[in-house]
């Protein structure tokens, strides 16, 4: 399974592009929490994460399957005026 | 690095290569039997100051296939409101130096009225929820801006931004 990281995430982790095994009856936030583990400063940034899968945005809850592209996107840039 | 909608559906793009306002304008006028009598272009362009620090350059960063989805939402979003209105919307990434084009919004419709309102709403909910990110870069450093985490299914956001389009 593929894991795509952006922006400030990106570099917390490092990388843009990972590989992750996926685990029967895993979840987005099994993968989340792995990384938060393994990545100091992730966990500060959880609640302003917003997770997609194969391009659909999710939720922590969401079941994994092999093959599948789960990105976490940071909050966007946009701005009001 | 260049993403599209489908093949014979340019009005949607991913791109490192420069903008060209006047071709996104071409692809919202299209070849309407009736023929538009409108189209609004935002052109949006790289600010050379922030909170009084001078910016070097903008780098933006996408998750294209979902931004592509999203500008394709947006523009269904933009039909149901305004039925006339037709959009086109290619967006920058990489490295931009000030005053270079990172977003051009076009909007074709029958009369201006349409034309104004859906590319102001195109933007506004482009901004809200296109998985886009800059990091602004000074003389002294860079840091990236965050707003709003993207959720594009928050009513209360589209309803904002159909209000600023209204004026």
């Amino acid at each position: 399974m593929t894991v795509r990281l952006f922006a400030r995430l990106r570099e917390l982790v490092g990388t843009g592009e990972m590989e992750w095994e996926v685990g029967g009856g895993s979840t987005v936030d099994d993968l989340w929490r792995d990384l938060a583990f393994r990545h100091e400063g992730l966990d500060a940034f959880g609640r302003s994460v917003t997770p997609a899968v194969n391009g659909e945005l999710a939720r922590r809850g969401t079941p994994l399957s092999e093959g599948d592209e789960v990105a976490f996107l940071p909050p966007v840039s946009g701005g009001a005026r | 690095m260049c993403y599209s909608g489908t093949m014979e559906d340019r009005r949607f793009a991913v791109q490192s290569a420069p903008l060209d306002a006047a071709r996104v304008s071409r692809l919202a006028h299209g070849e309407t039997p009736d023929g538009d009598g409108a189209v609004v272009t935002f052109v949006g362009t790289v600010r050379g100051a922030r909170d009084g620090r001078r910016v070097v350059a903008l780098e933006y960063e996408a998750y294209e296939p979902m931004a592509l989805r999203a500008f394709e939402r947006i523009a269904a979003e933009a039909s149901a409101e305004w039925p006339a209105a037709r959009l086109a919307i290619h967006h920058r990434v990489g490295r931009l130096t000030v005053g270079e084009t990172s977003v051009v919004v076009a909007s074709a419709a029958a009369h201006r009225t349409e034309a104004f309102a859906a590319c102001r709403y195109a933007i506004e909910r482009l901004k809200q929820m296109a998985p886009v990110w800059k990091r602004e870069c000074f003389e002294d450093g860079s840091a990236w801006v965050e707003g709003a985490a993207v959720d594009a299914d928050d009513e209360g956001a589209r309803l904002e931004a159909r209000r600023r389009s209204c004026g």
